[in-house]
């Protein structure tokens, strides 16, 4: 096995975060979108994977990978923006049902959509020039991109935190989460909300997707394990709640990667093994709230 | 007179019509003659070998062109139902039972994965269909798995991490590291290279699985990383080892260790560049540039070229390849299609298609070949196609195989 020093359960550990840092972003859309309107997103998957080669599509036009990172969620947002106000909007009211076999089913077309677009191959993204390389964080040679990867996801959840927080449309959207009717008799419009809202979280969905191309292949099958990562974190999380959606990011990206450690072969695994335990201690999740599924 | 020649003529034109009337079964004739010899094909279209398999299919359409170009076999063309098998065993058996039932093929090619080609042979061996299988695997050769009608044209682990162990440890060092894809073929590359580690003293420092189609690696890395081994053996393929070597690069372990593949594919290294792969030293059954040397494989690489628009064929195309090829010489050599004949033709076949003298040993239907070791390079590429150098062969041998008595063979 070799020796476990404290310098390679930090690096390990610093591996886990970066992990992590993808399943942040994609939980926090995840949760957002069923925290508004109450709809289980199974396409979430398939926006991250638009994302990826929306990423690789707009990287090889203009050779600029900070320009694609603009572009990537401003495109595929606009494509949620497209996907709430046709297909979402006329299942509201209909319990959760409806919008979960919508998106499941979307999810398929968006893959075979893809598919026949650019073939079945997929691509490879290669790592933008200035963050190639690997860098010496005093406990071993840590990938500089990677390190980039929990940067960009931190600078993320901050200032969607303070969007949340600190303006007025984020206040709606606490109080929407908490009371749509009243918003509703208040003058707001709660529909228009919710689209954004859906937009929001589909765009930082794409915008995970090309944050992680250069880590992994592109494919169109990219997302489907993604997906299931990412509901495992929401359910360990708590539906509905961002703090969760960090915290439990986090934790499931470390306790893969130090399972990875130990015991490679039950990896996969102990993302499952980590939910069935804060299921049985906590069926709320970790910072979620009882009764949100109704 | 003249109702003399009417009678004639009435009698040519029944004649005539009698003939007419016969007429489609001519055709029925015509058509049964020119039966088609139907070859299935199914391998891994979608997933993360894709790339390999496309090219596998590339080139069996070389085979079977070329095989009908030459008048076929007694005017009957061969014909190649390609299949996906989704890299899924039970898809693969499937899609094989499919083909053998409903579709009626005399004889079956194919397959990229260990797993998958013992589903498909598991299926044409209980059918006493020929399967002629084009990728790695240690099991087929075993009594176990193996039937009459089983043929092998691709390497098994135990041939090139034999031949990949030797070269390395002899030159790289004896402390060892393994990034191994968590099934039979991953383990059966271990366990080559470890068997042939044992003369040189190599000590195996740790033997890391990942999930098959692993996308990220970065949980793998710094474990490997604080070892510090003088060899990483990369027992993946096809996505999984452009991926990982592609990540292991990044986290800087080149500087201190040799990166090596027992299955460096050439779809790999193209996809992948040159730098992630600089410097990779690793086994292969087949590298076009072999033309230079092998005039078989320039012959096989000029037709390839001239099917698909100057392009270059893979090591699992040239497989694709072989293996179509000499199924269809055999059924040449034998006069016919049935199985047990044209086992027995293939058996002692002779050949040299595509990169040198290869023929199938007696107990296993192993097809005893050389084998080549490559080194990638990013520098003095004479064009995009030139990523390898030849480093290394070793000659078709049949003592770098394990014994007919080790794998449960009799005599």
């Amino acid at each position: 096995m070799g020796e476990i020093t404290l310098n390679l359960l930090l690096l390990q550990t610093i591996a886990g975060v970066a992990l992590g840092a993808i399943f942040v972003l994609l939980a926090i859309g995840l949760s957002l979108i069923f925290g508004m309107l109450g709809v289980v997103n199974f396409a979430h998957g398939a926006f991250f994977m638009l994302g990826a080669y929306a990423g690789v599509y707009f990287y090889g036009l203009t050779g600029n990978f900070w320009f694609s990172l603009l572009l990537v969620p401003l495109t595929v947002g606009a494509v949620g923006l497209a996907v709430e106000r046709v297909l979402v909007r006329p299942l509201y009211g209909r319990g959760l049902d409806y919008p979960l076999l919508l998106t499941f089913g979307l999810s398929y077309v968006l893959v075979e959509a893809i598919r026949i677009q650019f073939g079945v191959e997929g691509y490879q993204m290669g790592t933008p020039a200035a963050l190639r390389g690997a860098v010496d964080i005093g406990i071993g040679h840590f990938p500089t991109y990677r390190l980039f990867l929990i940067g960009a996801t931190a600078a993320i959840v901050l200032a969607l935190w303070l969007f949340i927080e600190k303006t007025r449309f984020g206040l709606i959207i606490r109080a929407g989460a908490q009371d749509p009717e009243i918003v509703r008799i208040l003058g707001i419009d709660i529909g228009r909300v919710w689209l954004l809202v859906f937009a929001l979280g589909i765009a930082i969905a794409g915008l995970s997707g090309i944050l992680a191309a250069p880590t992994r292949a592109v494919t169109p099958e990219m997302g489907i394990p993604v997906l299931v990562e990412s509901f495992v974190v929401t359910v360990v999380g708590g539906m509905g709640s961002l703090a969760g959606a960090v915290v439990a990011g986090l934790l499931v990206g470390i306790v893969y990667s130090l399972t990875s450690l130990f015991a490679p072969e039950m990896a996969e695994m102990s993302i499952f093994v980590l939910m069935a335990l804060v299921l049985l201690v906590r069926p709320q999740g970790l910072f979620g709230r009882t009764g949100v599924f109704g | 007179m003249s109702t003399t020649r009417i009678s004639l003529s009435r009698r040519k034109v029944l004649l005539g019509a009698a003939a007419a009337a016969t007429s489609p079964f001519w055709f029925n004739i015509a058509r049964a003659q020119g039966a088609p010899i139907r070859i299935g094909f199914p391998v891994p279209l979608t997933g993360p070998f894709s790339s390999d398999a496309q090219d596998q299919v590339r080139a069996a359409e070389v085979a079977v062109k070329e095989f009908n170009d030459g008048g076929g076999f007694r005017g009957r063309m061969a014909e190649l139902l390609v299949r996906d098998d989704k890299l899924n065993a039970g898809e693969a058996a499937t899609r094989t039972l499919e083909l053998v039932e409903k579709d009626k093929v005399n004889f079956v090619v194919g397959s990229l994965s260990a797993a998958v080609q013992l589903s498909v042979n598991s299926v044409t061996k209980e059918r006493k269909i020929i399967y002629n299988s084009i990728s790695q695997s240690d099991a087929i050769n075993e009594v176990k798995d193996w039937s009459p009608y089983t043929f092998h044209e691709a390497l098994n682990p135990h041939i090139t991490a034999g031949a990949v162990g030797r070269y390395a440890f002899k030159r790289f060092g004896k402390r060892v590291a393994f990034l191994t894809a968590d099934y039979a073929f991953g383990h059966e590359m271990v366990r080559g290279f470890q068997r042939a580690g044992k003369e040189f003293g190599v000590e195996t420092l740790a033997d890391v699985r990942h999930p098959l189609g692993a996308a990220d690696y970065s949980a793998f890395l710094p474990r490997i990383q604080a070892l510090k081994p003088d060899i990483l053996f990369f027992c993946n393929f096809g996505r999984d080892l452009l991926n990982s070597v592609k990540q292991a690069t990044e986290f800087g372990l080149k500087s201190n260790t040799k990166f090596v593949a027992p299955v460096l594919l050439y779809s790999a290294r193209s996809a992948g560049g040159p730098e992630p792969f600089e410097g990779v030293i690793g086994g292969t059954s087949f590298y076009w540039r072999m033309e230079d040397t092998v005039p078989s494989a320039k012959a096989f690489n000029d037709k390839f070229r001239k099917a698909h628009g100057g392009a270059v064929p893979s090591d699992y195309g040239a497989l694709g390849y072989g293996g179509v090829r000499t199924v269809l010489e055999a059924v040449r050599i034998a006069g016919s299609t049935d199985s047990d004949k044209v086992s027995l033709a293939m058996r002692q076949l002779k050949y040299d298609y595509y990169k040198g003298p290869q023929y199938y040993r007696g107990c296993d239907h192993q097809s005893v070949q050389s084998i080549l070791i490559i080194e990638s390079k990013s520098k003095n590429m004479k064009d995009k196609n030139d990523v390898f150098d030849i480093v290394a062969s070793e000659p078709p041998d049949e003592k770098y195989l394990r014994s007919c008595a080790e794998l449960g063979h009799k005599a």
